[in-house]
């Protein structure tokens, strides 16, 4: 297991079964992705309540689940960076974060497109949708730690440090809406109960879910292979790598 | 595991689980401030204050709504199953205001216990389901329930 575990370490082993691997993340990706949004904007029906704006919830619900997701995952990649000092590690935080970011950003927004209308507001300051702008600052916060720091050891150690002092905002934002009043609705879609969702609107909710987790996956290793590159562009693997794409 | 790392990662749990301690204490202490807005309970036992800009929130009660057909005035009783304060609005309601639904008033609590609120926000539950669905249901249960997760809407909602 932990031979394993130090082979995940090597760029270079990586980058071989990231190759691998992206295809199948890009389709099964794009194809769960059109066809949940394609059902969940056209075809699902439309609620009892608020009539068809409810069906923003099929860009706002996987949006909110990933930026959550990639934090989680950033968090878990800190700790390998602080014990273990594993490259890797540090490459994957560094090229995530801007992802995490635009989809904290879509979040927000489409939660705020999707308020005017129900709510009767754009924003509010309650428990969640604060928590959720902290999350936005916090990934802000770490790209701009890890430009602002020139040594690659010290800014994969300031970084991973931030994030993990942020990790604590990740139960605050689920849980926000249980331990707190807030104006938005605690979740509807569980993963442990029953979900509060007509069958015809949680599949392809579920669908696009599962489509852009794949996606992601896809868009992770397409940037960390780019990092990896810049970063082991010294080695003599990487320069083989570029000699044999030249011929 | 290698000695050296055994020691980080024990001080990183010590760092961690430090800082939710603090978080949660700290949230914990101003859990009056996160709260968006007093429930009916709240303001009916004197916890609210008085004319200051504060939010009330609940469900608006079934058969409470009334319009002045003069002007947009309208008068409504917010609840939570326990006990209900009488708001005042005058302006344009959100659409999915609604007797049963879940409002957030902002406005001032007046000494007679009037809640002036100058904004109307509607709040919905989790629950989404087709209109047939809601209709059936309707039927079935001759309005007593609005969804098959009423219970549970309930409960969750927990004013």
């Amino acid at each position: 297991m932990w031979q394993f575990f130090h082979k995940l370490g090597s760029p270079k082993w990586f980058f071989g079964i990231a190759n691998r691997f992206m295809p199948w993340l890009l389709a099964g990706g794009l194809i769960l992705l059109v066809a949940g949004l394609v059902w969940g904007l056209a075809f699902a029906p439309k609620d009892y309540l608020q009539g068809n704006s409810y069906r923003i919830i099929f860009i706002h619900v996987p949006s909110a689940f990933l930026a959550q997701s990639i934090y989680i995952m950033m968090a878990s990649a800190a700790v390998v960076t602080l014990v273990w000092r594993m490259k890797l590690a540090d490459v994957f935080v560094k090229s995530v974060a801007p992802v995490g970011l635009l989809f904290t950003f879509l979040a927000l927004f489409t939660g705020a497109v999707w308020g005017k209308p129900t709510w009767g507001t754009w924003w509010v300051w309650d428990a969640r949708l604060t928590s959720m702008l902290i999350l936005l600052f916090l990934y802000g916060g770490v790209i701009a730690l890890d430009r602002s720091i020139n040594d690659e050891k010290s800014a994969a150690r300031a970084v991973a440090v931030l994030v993990l002092v942020g990790v604590v905002n990740i139960p605050i934002i689920k849980y926000s809406v249980n331990w707190w009043n807030t104006l938005h609705q605690p979740a509807t879609f569980k993963l442990t109960e029953k979900p509060a969702m007509a069958m015809e609107m949680w599949v392809p909710l579920l669908l696009s879910v599962l489509g852009l987790y794949l996606l992601f996956g896809w868009l992770a290793c397409l940037r960390m292979k780019t990092e990896i590159l810049v970063r082991e562009r010294r080695t003599r693997w990487v320069k083989e790598l570029v000699l044999a794409g030249r011929k | 595991m290698h000695p050296i790392r055994k020691k980080r990662l024990t001080i990183l749990i010590f760092l961690v689980a430090g800082l939710a301690v603090a978080v949660g204490l700290t949230t914990y202490a101003l859990r009056q401030n996160i709260n968006l807005f007093y429930d009916p309970t709240e303001i009916a036992a004197g916890n609210a204050p008085v004319d200051v800009r504060i939010r009330a929130g609940g469900m608006v009660e079934e058969g409470s709504v009334k319009r002045d057909p003069e002007s947009l005035s309208v008068r409504f009783r917010v609840t939570n199953f326990t006990d209900s304060v009488s708001v005042e609005y005058v302006g344009i309601l959100p659409d999915l205001f609604a007797e049963g639904q879940g409002v957030v008033a902002m406005g001032r609590l007046n000494n007679d216990g009037l809640f002036v609120a100058d904004q109307v926000l509607a709040k919905h539950d989790e629950n989404y389901m087709p209109p047939e669905v809601a209709d059936a249901l309707e039927k079935s249960s001759k309005g007593q329930h609005k969804s098959p997760y009423a219970d549970k809407a309930a409960e969750s909602q927990a004013y």
